[in-house]
């Protein structure tokens, strides 16, 4: 391996960051798509110069991006997601019924073996597959048709399938998560979908078993492990150890467990990430010091690495899809920013570096190892 | 031939300048010339108006001869200018967000 490539969506472009293995001198390419909000950018790991982009605005519309040079160019492919059959209602912020409206694509998640097949997790909620390229598009209806699809609600940033994670021992298993309806699990290649939410609580829930309501962030899992999954809800870092079945409380020593996003280390898969965040109503770190938390044990117990970062007088948000790790022998970490800023580590988190510190806003960091 | 004026993202996106020109079979209507700039730039599909109902998209606007026709019905025709080409039809984005 000999480099990585670091793809950052913000609100007005997208980013490409590269390196050599030693992750000390970066090479910054863009803003491409100038203008546009790229909620998030992706490799194939099948093909790593086959990239796809969400590229949307509220003028215009969603268009999907795809380059097969490694981001040297692009080109639009499909643009159109149509919910299959009568699309139905979900539930408004006030409970009323809301019919379901395509709004855009907030995650991006090509095939693990084939790059032409590409998943898309969209607003209003629903999951579509690819299997040209991007160039069409079909709703994997299961998922919304499953039974509870109209009692899903949003949160606050929309109505939005977020996280679309592949399990690498099962074609037939994917895990998505909605916020803020909760987290389901297909064991049939997206025909058929259960809720996996049991062991959440959440305020405003008053049904301790309720099987949809809960605001999951992001759902990380390491690829040796696919049946251990770590989630970052909405308040609790959560941890599951039978594929979803049931999920325990890790959040352990965190100073708060609010949070949008969370991963785990490449080669270590009990070691995980998150940056907590002070509150669902306060969007940025305790005391004004960017720090993020690392578990080596899976949870409970919880470091504070803040070598490199800014540790006094800083007020920036991490989003869901913001953080992102490298394959090389010493893990990368990374995450980006509201404040514009992209955080490396080239040495598991033990310290710290801007690659930049300007961008807009950043919205998705996604790292591929070359 | 009509001449038509697109907003400075959709010319980036559909690889073009400020103008392009289409043209149109039978009466100019607002949605034959949609229609023809669909045709002809397909990456605009959905841009505009929706897919599927082919809905204005709420931001954008259109105007020509200094007359606001965003909410004229689709099959109203356009003005004769227009129709001739001595005025180009516009297609504006709201100015309006950050």
């Amino acid at each position: 391996m000999s480099g990585v490539r670091v793809l950052v969506g913000t609100r007005k472009g997208a980013f490409v960051l590269s390196s050599d293995a030693k992750r000390a001198a970066w090479d910054v390419s863009g803003p491409h798509f100038g203008g546009w909000e790229i909620y998030h950018v992706k490799g194939s790991p099948a093909d790593p110069n086959r990239l796809y982009a969400s590229q949307s605005s509220g003028w215009f519309g969603q268009i999907i991006q795809r380059s097969n040079d490694g981001g040297k160019t692009w080109e639009p492919v499909g643009n159109k997601f149509v919910y299959d059959g009568v699309p139905g209602t979900h539930q408004w912020y006030d409970g009323t019924p809301h019919p379901w409206e395509f709004k855009r694509v907030w995650h991006l998640e090509p095939s693990l073996t084939d790059p032409d097949t590409v998943y898309a997790g969209v607003e209003d909620a629903a999951l579509f597959r690819s299997t040209d390229g991007g160039q069409t598009w079909q709703e994997l209806a299961g998922l919304r048709g499953h039974g509870s699809g109209p009692n899903w609600q949003p949160g606050a940033g929309g109505l939005c399938l977020h996280t679309i994670l592949l399990d690498p021992g099962n074609p037939q298993r994917i895990f998505i998560a909605i916020s803020a309806a909760g987290a389901f699990r297909t064991d049939d290649g997206g025909k058929t979908w259960r809720p996996i939410n049991r062991g959440l609580k959440s305020d405003g829930i008053p049904n301790p078993n309720a099987e949809v309501g809960h605001c999951v962030h992001r759902i990380a899992m390491h690829r040796s492990r696919p049946g251990v999954l770590f989630m970052q809800k909405h308040w609790d870092v959560m941890r599951s150890d039978d594929a979803g079945d049931s999920w325990q409380e890790v959040s352990g020593n965190l100073p708060t467990d609010f949070g949008f996003a969370i991963d785990v280390h490449a080669h270590e898969p009990e070691t995980i990430y998150v940056v907590p965040i002070k509150s669902d109503s306060e969007h940025y770190p305790l005391d004004g010091k960017l720090r993020v938390y690392r578990s080596r044990t899976g949870g409970q117990e919880w470091e504070a690495l803040t070598n490199g970062l800014p540790q006094r007088d800083c007020y920036v948000n991490v989003l869901r899809d913001a953080m992102a790790v490298d394959a090389l022998d010493s893990c990368g970490v990374y995450f980006g920013t509201t404040g514009g800023q992209v955080y490396a580590s080239a040495d598991s988190g033990d310290s710290w570096a801007p690659i930049v510190r300007d961008l807009p806003p950043v919205v998705s960091v996604e790292v591929q190892t070359l | 031939m009509i001449r038509v004026e697109l907003p400075a993202h959709l010319r980036t996106l559909a690889q073009v300048g400020r103008e392009v020109s289409v043209d149109v079979e039978g009466r100019a209507t607002l949605r034959a010339v949609l229609d023809a700039i669909e045709t002809r730039y397909p990456v605009l599909r959905g841009t505009i108006r929706d897919h599927v109902t082919e809905q204005r998209r709420p931001f954008v606007r259109f105007f020509a001869c200094e007359e606001d026709l965003s909410h004229d019905p689709p099959d109203t025709p356009l003005p004769e200018a227009v129709a001739t080409g001595a005025e180009p039809f516009l297609i504006v984005g709201a100015m309006s967000g950050g």
